[in-house]
Formats: structure tokens, sequence, C-alpha cells
């Protein structure tokens, strides 16, 4: 196999790894931009998470689908905020229910969405690590 | 939302991306067959989403429209954007990202039907 470049992190089975980062743009910044709008003094931090979740799937589909040696070290740090937020908000939801009375796309560990949050930084970071420039 | 309709670009959807995934896992690159598919279920999206809308201006019933506006815009948009992506790669994998288009649009039929049944 011939060595990794930057772009090869767009192509191949990346292709379909960012295709799916996107969707979860879509569905956090719709739910967080709904949410926001519609009802924020509700419950702010539930939806400040919400927002933040959103920022994270935005900026690291964009940074994947960039595929440059800069736009990769900005990929790793936002799927690694991904992953951190996850576990974080998961595990807040499940110990401590009241002070997340509204869903969050990370709420039990993305349940709501199949568990798809859970397991996909861990395919970025799998993927990010295959992909990487080796000298 | 017409049953109907819902359960046929339901239906859709999950036959257009099971195909997708099928092929993904034989090796497949796109071919002319999957990308009809896609455009067949573009095309029952964009009729859902015409009578989605007339349905939403005319209703009495308390459905949140700025929800279900915004599944209904996200529905139609799904498709396209995912088949652009797609042909951008001359392997399996761009089989791959039709897969995804194609089951995503069956999530949000499913969760358009249930926010016009239940308001919200």
């Amino acid at each position: 196999m011939a060595e990794p470049r930057p772009e090869a992190t767009r192509h191949g089975a990346g292709r379909v790894l960012i295709a799916v980062y996107a969707v979860f743009a879509l569905a956090a910044s719709a739910r967080a931009g709904y949410q926001l709008a519609t009802h924020f003094s509700a419950a702010p931090l539930a939806y400040l998470l919400s927002a933040l979740a959103a920022v994270v799937y935005v900026v690291a589909t964009a940074a994947l689908a960039t595929a440059t040696p800069a736009s990769r070290r900005v990929a790793w740090a936002a799927v690694g905020v991904e992953l951190v937020g996850v576990l974080a908000v998961g595990a807040l939801s499940v110990l401590d229910a009241e002070d997340l009375p509204d869903e969050t796309v990370w709420s039990g560990f993305g349940a709501g969405y199949g568990y798809v949050p859970l397991v996909l930084p861990l395919l970025g970071l799998a993927w990010l690590h295959r992909t990487r420039p080796r000298r | 939302m017409i049953t109907w309709l819902a359960w046929a670009t339901g239906l859709l959807s999950l036959a257009v991306g099971v195909a997708a995934l099928v092929a993904t896992v034989r090796g497949r690159r796109i071919d002319d067959v999957q990308l009809l598919g896609s455009a067949v279920l573009e095309l029952a999206l964009l009729v859902q989403g015409a009578v989605g809308v007339a349905l939403l201006v005319r209703t009495e019933r308390p459905v949140d429209g700025v929800l279900f506006a915004s599944y209904l815009l996200t529905s139609v948009l799904v498709v396209p954007l995912g088949a652009f992506w797609a042909v951008g790669e001359r392997s399996r994998w761009g089989t791959g990202v039709l897969a995804v288009a194609a089951l995503t649009t069956g999530a949000l039929v499913l969760r358009l039907e249930q926010i016009w049944r239940t308001g919200g």
C-alpha cells in the first residue's frame, strides 16, 4: 500500500464516515437551533450542550472533508472533544437526569440515535490514525 | 401527512438504502441503476414535500409548523447532497454514501409522520 497522504482522509471509507458526520452535523444543528429559538429558558444547560455538539460535528465534518495537514489537526481535536462530550453528557444524563431535563444528541450516550454518536468518534479517531502521513 | 405516501417514500428509502448497502458490501461502484433509484426516491420526496407544505398550510390541527417544515426541507436535500458527495468517489465507498443518504431519508420520513400525528 502506498503511503497515505492527507487527501486520503476524504477518500475510501472516509467518504462514508464524512457522510455520517455530515448527517449528524445537520441533525445536531437543526435540533440546537430549534431548541435555542423556541424554548431556550426551559433548559439552558441542555440547549447549550446541544449547541456545543452541533459545533463539534460541523467542525469535524469540515475538517475531515478538507483533508489537509492543518485540517487533520483540527479534526483530531474536534473528534477528541466529541468523544469526551458523548461520554460526559451520556454519564451526566444517566446519573443526574434533573440537570438535563431535555434531550441532547449525546443524552444517554446517543441512545436516541441508535448509539451512533458513541461509535462515531471511535471510528473517526481510528480513521485519522489509519490515514496519518508516514515518514 | 397522507399515510400511504409516507409509507411509500419510507419503504422506497429503505429499499434504495438496503440495495446500496448490499452493493457496498459486494464491492460495487455506483452504477446507473443505483443513480436511477436515488432519482426516483428524490422525486417521491419532492412530491411528499409539496403535499406536506399544502397540508401544513391548510391544517387546523396544532402541528409544530417550524419543526415539520424543517424536516420537510431536510428530507428533500439529503439525497441530492449525498449523490453529489458519492459520485466523487470511484470505489465501493461512493455506493456506501448513497446508502447513508437513503437510510437517513427513511429516518426523516419516519419522524415527519410522527410529528404530523402527534403535533410535535
